[in-house]
């Protein structure tokens, strides 16, 4: 994977590639704190930080890995920042509030959740212009996108829904009833699941794309803990498709989920309010975001323990981590 | 410039045929089934309030309940299903009467915003043929001996107010309570049910005042000069307490209370540290968004009724869109079943009691401009649900439905 987007990047002259492998740059939203943190994964220290908007929450970046994309949701836009130099070079027209979005595989367009306003708003990453507004049901949060980018998926918190949106027409042509305040959505690598998860139902469900209906909902119970605790929001899955990791908020755990059997297999003890996570490109760590411990967790994936536990901003919230 | 103004002309004709192929999308079930439902807001003439901060609107409560009505059309455009909302503000002698016309009209859920005893005659005039949701009353004999098989509660009882408030204030170790209550029925009543909760909780009411309501203006210029004098006169030469508890549903006097006490102690209860439903500055668990939709929709705060209403409503919205019947006797056991579950931005699902048909839900505790707390507080544990230790558990309750 490193190989050939080194061999893309030198074609174009780039010289990125002088990084050993391994050693990758992690970027966490600080809600609170209104700024970004950067952390090495090689020493799983804070390089940096800097200011990130009013209310920064959700988190990509680019496929080349060069530009940087934030949600500022008080500041009604997406800042995008340099990687290089880690300055704003500019911002794009978002819509009002955006909160969670999503790149599609080719690297553009980018499909963003208007919380305040009931759309999602399709924005043009190179020309920086709005594309399309979609109309999708109350609260947009969640976005997942297809990996042959034909289908982004939109959950609406109050409306309980998962709307299957054609990336061509921008039509929703399917709609999934979850349960109670779905928050996330996440496809398979290999397109043949859609995780949504619901945050007051307390469950995740195993949606089959194609056939538009959830094949199986996944409940979560830890011995002593209050169930209304247990409260699902991020949802990551390896490529091979056989770990599952769900953030469940402020039961202060990540389960680990079998990919064949969709059955919870652990619970992973992080810090205070996990929502969010990413993995590494190489998929050897996870990273979650601990909102109200205001640390983020890295999990290594391979023996499935959390290894460590590191300080960031205040109420971190989103996390996303370079590709090179 | 002018090729990106291009882009944008073309995107939003895009976008428009978009708006318009989504809303013509066919829904899910061949039929539409239309859901029509009714707020009833039963007006009662009542002195001005000590504040003008609580003159209330003349849309109070039915504000909440057309928001509700367009989040419920969200998922009903595409679950297949209409919602419509009749809103009636009516003089109590006349509810009994509209209920029964609306009934009639096939409205099978209607919203009470109305004192117990316009309730229970509504009640018992449309019997079956209707889910009578009480969004205003909180008197504990409706929750108790005066339950009724079709009337659900979406307001708090009184008890749940109150032991929401006896478990912070246990929390906060300050144990030892001066009560002072109205002359009201209502007053005594919210008494009574801080008596119940300090003993449920195990604080100790130290010392009992009563404020006569003597009548006369509620507000005039320069009242304050009076309140200074008068209050701290009144609560004088109390035996040592921690907190003193104000049980004033009339809105007499509890407002003058904090700041004027003798003693310089918290002032919780009616005034002060407050029980209630909702407040503006909510905005944990995502109720900012509820706020701004509120907001935008009536240029004012939202005010505990409209949350209450919108609840309400809320709840049939998601009865209906899983059922998809508007039956009352299939909504009622769905209701008071295992599956119903709604988000109601208190940050866990609020359920309903199958023993009284009361909504299991969070109090929040709010002071000057912010939340303080929320309770139940988590160190009260229960086998069932935390939510419980607040109003009137299984093993306590009167109702037979």
């Amino acid at each position: 994977m490193i190989r050939s987007t080194c061999a893309a990047l030198i074609a174009f002259g780039a010289l990125a590639c002088a990084q050993t492998a391994g050693a990758y740059t992690v970027y966490v939203t600080n809600e609170k704190g209104n700024t970004i943190t950067v952390l090495d994964s090689e020493t799983w220290e804070v390089t940096t930080t800097i200011p990130g908007g009013q209310r920064p929450r959700g988190i990509t970046i680019s496929h080349d890995g060069k530009e940087l994309y934030v949600c500022a949701s008080d500041d009604d836009t997406v800042r995008v920042f340099d990687t290089a130099t880690l300055k704003q070079t500019h911002t794009l027209p978002s819509g009002p509030d955006p909160e969670l979005f999503i790149l599609h595989p080719s690297g553009n367009p980018l499909y963003i959740a208007n919380e305040d306003d009931n759309i999602v708003t399709v924005v043009d990453v190179e020309k920086h212009t709005m594309i399309a507004e979609v109309p999708v049901g109350v609260e947009p949060e969640g976005m997942g996108i297809s990996p042959d980018g034909k289908v982004v998926v939109n959950t609406s918190e109050t409306t309980n829904m998962a709307h299957f949106i054609n990336t061509e027409t921008y039509e929703i042509f399917q709609n999934v009833l979850v349960d109670q305040r779905p928050r996330f959505a996440q496809f398979t690598a290999d397109g043949s699941k859609l995780y949504v998860s619901a945050e007051i139902g307390g469950t995740v469900s195993v949606i089959d794309p194609a056939a538009g209906t959830i094949t199986k909902k996944i409940s979560f119970e830890v011995p002593g803990m209050a169930p209304e605790a247990l409260q699902p929001v991020g949802v990551r899955v390896t490529s091979d498709g056989k770990k599952v990791f769900v953030a469940l908020g402020p039961a202060n755990r990540v389960a680990v989920i079998d990919g064949d059997t969709d059955e919870v297999v652990e619970y992973l003890l992080v810090g205070q309010r996990v929502w969010q996570m990413a993995f590494t490109p190489d998929e050897k760590f996870l990273i979650t975001t601990n909102g109200n411990s205001n640390d983020v967790s890295i999990i290594d994936v391979e023996s499935v323990k959390v290894i460590k536990s590191v300080q960031v901003g205040e109420q971190p919230w989103g996390v996303a981590v370079s590709p090179n | 410039m002018r090729g990106t103004a291009k882009t944008i002309i073309c995107a939003f004709a895009l976008a428009a045929v978009a708006i318009m192929s989504a809303s013509v999308r066919p829904a899910l079930s061949a039929d539409i089934l239309a859901v029509k439902a009714a707020v009833i807001r039963v007006d009662v003439q009542k002195p001005l309030p000590i504040s003008r901060l609580d003159l209330p609107p003349d849309d109070l409560g039915f504000v909440g309940g057309q928001l509700a009505t367009a989040d419920n059309q969200t998922t009903g455009r595409f679950t297949g299903q209409a919602f419509e909302t009749i809103d009636l503000a009516v003089a109590s002698d006349q509810a009994v009467a509209e209920a029964q016309r609306l009934v009639a009209e096939g409205v099978h859920y209607i919203v009470m915003a109305a004192e117990a005893d316009t309730l229970l005659a509504v009640a018992d005039a449309v019997g079956d043929s209707a889910v009578v949701v009480n969004a205003q009353a909180m008197d504990d004999r409706l929750r108790n001996d005066g339950c009724r098989a079709n009337v659900l509660h979406v307001a708090p009882s009184r008890a749940m107010v109150t032991d929401a408030l006896a478990q912070f204030l246990m929390w906060k170790k300050w144990r030892e309570w001066a009560l002072v209550h109205g002359s009201h029925p209502e007053d005594l009543l919210l008494a009574e049910a801080y008596r119940r909760a300090a003993k449920k909780f195990g604080a100790k009411i130290v010392e009992e005042r009563v404020f006569e309501d003597t009548g006369g203006a509620r507000r005039t210029d320069s009242g304050h000069v009076l309140v200074q004098k008068q209050m701290p006169v009144f609560t004088q030469r109390m035996d040592d307490y921690d907190v003193l508890v104000a049980a004033d549903e009339a809105d007499v006097f509890a407002a003058y209370l904090p700041y004027q006490t003798w003693d310089p102690r918290p002032v919780a209860g009616s005034a002060g540290l407050r029980p209630t439903t909702f407040h503006p500055a909510h905005e944990a668990w995502g109720a900012t968004q509820f706020q701004r939709r509120f907001e935008k929709e009536s240029n004012r705060y939202a005010r505990p009724l409209d949350y209450q209403v919108w609840l309400a409503l809320r709840v049939l919205g998601e009865v209906v869109t899983r059922t998809n019947s508007y039956d009352p006797a299939v909504m009622r056991d769905y209701l008071l079943g295992p599956n119903f579950e709604l988000a109601a931005f208190k940050g866990v699902k609020v359920t309903f009691r199958p023993w009284n048909g009361q909504l299991r839900q969070p109090v929040l505790l709010v002071g000057d401009k912010v939340l303080v707390s929320v309770s139940p507080q988590k160190e009260y544990l229960h086998k069932v649900s935390r939510l419980d230790t607040l109003g009137f558990d299984e093993p306590e309750s009167t109702c037979v439905r």
